[in-house]
């Protein structure tokens, strides 16, 4: 099957996968909400109204204010930036480093990967945002911060995975011939491991924009994330979740907006698995 | 059995002491001066000075790597600056609470997914399987830090069932366990339904029902017999994000764990409590890992041949 005939195939099936076609839907939304949050803001997300501090939806203010007296629905709609960024630059940066240790693990194999294999189990002991949550209480909150601190453990998961396709891979009947007409080991890799190695990495990716937004707003409930005063989800949860009794919408809407979108994300993921799953197709 | 034991305890042991190094560089992040950060700018030269010596942040770094493991080897963690207290101590002392309320989401972790993943399984690709399915993304989906306020908004101050924070009752442990076992039973429940619809398919559950055993006979006491092992080895590796996931759950109920003493911690600045929190929890899902290792060598014993 020739390469635009595979990804045809793959967004066919993607497109018949109903989740992944509402999940994909809300990324859309949510890139754009990101990409154009000062034009869609109806308000400034730091201008402060103190005397109307707490108050519900209202036709001015659709999603209410919070206690500053700013604009949930603007300061919504900027927090997206923050979670698309930390989503994004987190899989990116956990990705190349990813990819750059996992190649050189499962091509080299012997003692480099064992040297991987070993310093992956020592990050591995640090489950959930246990290491980021560290790394973040030392280093101080900021956005690059949180990209550290997410990628510091990140990069386990794409290395891992990577270095298991290329070992599977670099046994194959077509790489072994390959090697046997003299290709260079670096062309080896790009040319015909690589490719064949992605499709698990693509998904994988797409869960951990999902895992990177639930971390950073985590990090962000803990006062750990992004410096205040930017928005960010997880830290308007936290301011909301003491005004509770006279202000819930303060908790819910955010926290809303983090389940949405973990959950397209996740959707998107499970369309993706499913569609460049080959045994499916072989079936 | 006893050389399986052994082999795992040696590949421990670089685990343990990476993850120990990792914690001890921990403290020399900190951008700038340590002591100025948790003292303040305002603190007198002397006070810093005082810190500095105590934290053994004026000796050459390899010395204080070597006095950080010797102090571990006796089971000295050093001592909070805050409290004067050994942060062995305080952590010990949280310890119950943690202990408590991981059983208790573990629990409910398995009360959800049990049932939810054997009817997913039995009834494939029909409304029941599809709407577990949808409740298991949406279990996955809800972060701790909202789904603990979502429950105070509806089971305390809605409906007034249970105390919005604290410790002590059963009535306070239900909602922190719920927050923390929702997660948990998702992952499961998903895990438990995959193994068992593998399983299912097995010529020896086929075998079962040519015997006349009814298809519910045959996957409970067949079929989930032997799903239980990978599902095994999966609730070991949530033990580890049950602990990390207590620093956000026992923040929002004021649960007075380890997890929340590490906030604490954090937030007062007091990096060797913070330091041995940290430590604390990675060593102790080291630990649980290696439990669920052994215990899954002996659930089968194929795994130590191989």
């Amino acid at each position: 099957m020739s390469e635009r005939t595979v990804k045809q195939t793959i967004a066919r099936r993607v497109a018949r996968h109903r989740g992944a076609v509402a999940g994909f839907a809300v990324v859309v939304l949510l890139l754009l909400a990101a990409v154009l949050a000062p034009l869609l803001a109806p308000f400034d997300p730091g201008a402060q109204a103190l005397d109307s501090g707490l108050s519900g939806p209202s036709r001015s203010h659709w999603l209410g204010q919070d206690r500053l007296g700013r604009d949930l629905l603007s300061r919504l709609i900027h927090g997206a930036r923050v979670s698309v960024a930390v989503g994004l630059g987190t899989v990116s940066l956990s990705l190349a480093i990813g990819l750059l240790v996992g190649s050189a693990a499962g091509f080299f194999a012997g003692k480099v990967d064992h040297l991987f294999m070993r310093l992956a189990d020592i990050l591995l002991a640090f489950p959930g945002i246990l290491l980021a949550i560290a790394i973040t209480s030392v280093l101080g909150p900021s956005l690059r911060n949180v990209l550290i601190a997410l990628s510091a453990l990140g990069w386990v998961g794409y290395a891992r995975l990577i270095r298991g396709q290329i070992l599977k891979i670099r046994e194959m009947e077509f790489v072994q011939s390959a090697r046997a007409v003299g290709t260079p080991p670096a062309r080896l890799l790009r040319v015909h491991i690589l490719p064949n190695a992605i499709s698990p990495v693509i998904v994988e990716a797409t869960f951990g924009i999902a895992r990177a937004i639930v971390a950073e707003a985590g990090l962000s409930f803990l006062g750990l994330g992004v410096a205040p005063p930017t928005p960010s989800w997880g830290a308007m949860i936290s301011e909301g979740r003491h005004f509770l009794f006279v202000a819930p919408h303060l908790t819910t809407v955010p926290g809303l907006a983090i389940m949405i979108t973990v959950m397209a994300f996740n959707f998107l993921g499970d369309g993706l698995r499913d569609a460049m799953d080959v045994r499916e197709g072989a079936h | 059995m006893r050389r399986y034991l052994f082999s795992r305890l040696r590949q421990m042991v670089p685990v343990v002491l990476g993850v120990v190094t990792v914690v001890f560089l921990l403290i020399h992040l900190i951008p700038g001066d340590p002591v100025e950060i948790m003292l303040g700018e305002s603190a007198l030269a002397a006070q810093k000075e005082e810190l500095r010596r105590e934290l053994r942040l004026d000796r050459p770094l390899a010395v204080q790597y070597g006095d950080f493991l010797l102090g571990m080897a006796k089971g000295d963690l050093g001592t909070s600056f805050r409290s004067r207290e050994p942060v062995l101590r305080e952590i010990l002392r949280r310890v119950p609470a943690t202990l408590l309320l991981s059983a208790a989401s573990m629990t409910v972790a398995l009360c959800i997914a049990f049932p939810l993943g054997i009817v997913s399984a039995m009834r494939q690709h029909t409304f029941l399987d599809h709407l577990c399915g949808f409740l298991a993304m949406l279990g996955l989906s809800m972060p701790n830090f909202w789904l603990g306020p979502l429950l105070i908004l509806i089971f305390s101050i809605g409906l007034g069932l249970f105390p919005v924070s604290g410790y002590g009752t059963a009535g306070h442990l239900v909602l922190p366990a719920v927050t923390m076992g929702t997660g948990m039973a998702a992952i499961l429940m998903r895990m438990l339904r995959s193994q068992l619809l593998e399983e299912i398919r097995q010529d020896y559950v086929r075998a079962a029902s040519a015997r006349g055993l009814s298809r519910r006979a045959a996957v409970v006491r067949h079929a989930l017999a032997n799903s239980l092992i990978p599902v095994l080895t999966v609730m070991g590796l949530q033990v580890g994000a049950l602990l990390s996931g207590s620093i956000i759950t026992e923040t929002i109920f004021s649960w007075p764990g380890v997890g929340r003493l590490t906030i604490q911690a954090i937030d007062a600045r007091d990096y060797p409590l913070v330091q041995g929190c940290i430590l604390f929890i990675a060593l102790c899902t080291v630990a649980v890992n290696l439990l669920t290792d052994l215990l899954y060598s002996r659930l089968d014993p194929r795994i130590r041949y191989e």
